[in-house]
């Protein structure tokens, strides 16, 4: 043990591995220990004297620190008051960027088909936008199911499970309040219903994928809340949420690219525009939507699942 | 000077005291709370700028979602467990 102690003040690397494969620590006569030890003194005594030095050093780099901190902070403010002093006013028309306006204002519904000028812009002119957004979403749970899902190993056995999971779930665990789980059964339904009205109805009033995507995620984790998670795992396993995004990504893709293709190309179009108004309209814009808006609540859902528990689903 | 000026001029100045206390509070849950909302006050200016897609997100994503998350961090970290020093943030280091 004092061997071990002795290797690990003075750094060295090996000592972990030494320890994990089950070295012996060596046995050593007593004359040696003691000079050992003699020495181990010494150099903590000079540790010790040498503390002023290393505490000034210390203050010296707070200081300098903090000083360093504040200028670069007064030059953020400063950069950033100075873009917005320069900004052209709420309302004006900006003389760079009046063109697109103009064009998506006045020939916006005749060509996306869309009520909501701000789906036609997003779903329509500038889809690329969003399903590049849709991917970042994906990759960002992605990244997030790498740090944080536990392997089989340490949920099925080790001492890891005990530990983590009890305290995990138990912890913030309120699904037993009966309160919770009454409002949850009056809330949910309706939150569920209004994320579907916001999601069918982007091409006709405010809302859209993205917002109504994050509205049905939000109930999901209310769900989750209130019934546990074990209610949830009936219809949201990991398979069904992977399948749900990959399929949404793919229609999404291979939709926006046929319609570029034609469109770039002169060729004609096979969807229908629908009458204005309609909950079928504006062309592709509905099952865009729709596309994003799943990606988007099984994104936020698995967010939620993996920073509690560290899985989704029960596998 | 309408009354929705004067409305906004509110919202905008309890913008930034959110955004100020949001850096000066020392509990972390305190901040996720303030965090929350300054995205609800966010939200009602989107309205009163009349981008209501915007607004519903924000409400959706920043007022709900986001924070959810934080509080799932918090939880993480164990902010919680050592909370009982008051005015002392649990994760900060002291030089």
């Amino acid at each position: 043990m004092k061997e071990w102690i002795r290797r690990w003040y003075e750094g060295d690397t090996e000592l972990l591995t030494d320890i994990m494969d089950g070295a012996e620590v060596p046995d050593r006569p007593r004359k040696e220990l003691k000079q050992q030890r003699k020495a181990f003194r010494a150099k903590i005594l000079e540790r010790v004297n040498s503390e002023p030095v290393l505490r000034a050093q210390e203050k010296s780099f707070y200081a300098i620190y903090r000083v360093i901190a504040v200028i670069s902070c007064v030059v953020l403010i400063g950069v950033l008051l100075f873009t917005v002093a320069n900004l052209p006013h709420y309302g004006t028309e900006n003389p760079r960027t009046v063109e697109v306006v103009r064009r998506y204002i006045e020939h916006g519904l005749e060509e996306t088909g869309a009520v909501n000028v701000v789906a036609g812009m997003i779903l329509d002119y500038r889809a690329f936008d969003t399903l590049g957004e849709s991917h970042v979403l994906f990759t960002a749970l992605v990244c997030v199911m790498i740090l944080l899902q536990l392997d089989k190993k340490t949920i099925r056995g080790g001492h890891m499970d005990s530990y983590y999971r009890v305290k995990q779930d138990t912890y913030f665990d309120i699904s037993k309040d009966s309160i919770i789980r009454v409002a949850g059964m009056v809330i949910v339904p309706c939150i569920i219903l209004l994320g579907i009205y916001v999601l069918l109805n982007g091409q006709n009033g405010p809302g859209g994928g993205f917002s109504g995507g994050a509205i049905i995620g939000a109930a999901l984790i209310m769900f989750a809340t209130a019934f546990g998670f074990n209610a949830v795992d009936r219809i949201f396993t990991r398979r069904a949420l992977m399948t749900t995004t990959f399929v949404s990504l793919a229609f999404y893709s291979f939709a926006k690219g046929y319609v570029f293709f034609t469109g770039a190309n002169g060729l004609e179009n096979h969807i229908p525009k629908g009458t204005p108004g309609a909950i079928l309209s504006g062309g592709l814009i509905l099952p865009l939507d729709i596309a994003v808006g799943l990606v988007v609540a099984c994104t936020m859902f698995g967010f939620y699942s993996l920073f509690k528990r560290g899985s989704i689903g029960s596998d | 000077m309408e009354v929705t000026e004067i409305f906004r001029g509110i919202l905008l100045l309890l913008l930034i005291v959110c955004a100020i206390a949001v850096n000066l509070t020392k509990k972390l849950l305190q901040a996720v709370i303030i965090f929350m909302s300054y995205s609800s006050i966010m939200c009602i200016l989107w309205i009163l700028m009349e981008s209501p897609d915007l607004a519903i997100t924000e409400a959706a994503v920043g007022a709900g979602v986001s924070g959810i998350l934080f509080l799932m961090t918090l939880k993480k970290i164990g902010s919680e467990e050592n909370n009982e020093q008051p005015g002392q943030a649990p994760t900060e280091e002291k030089p």
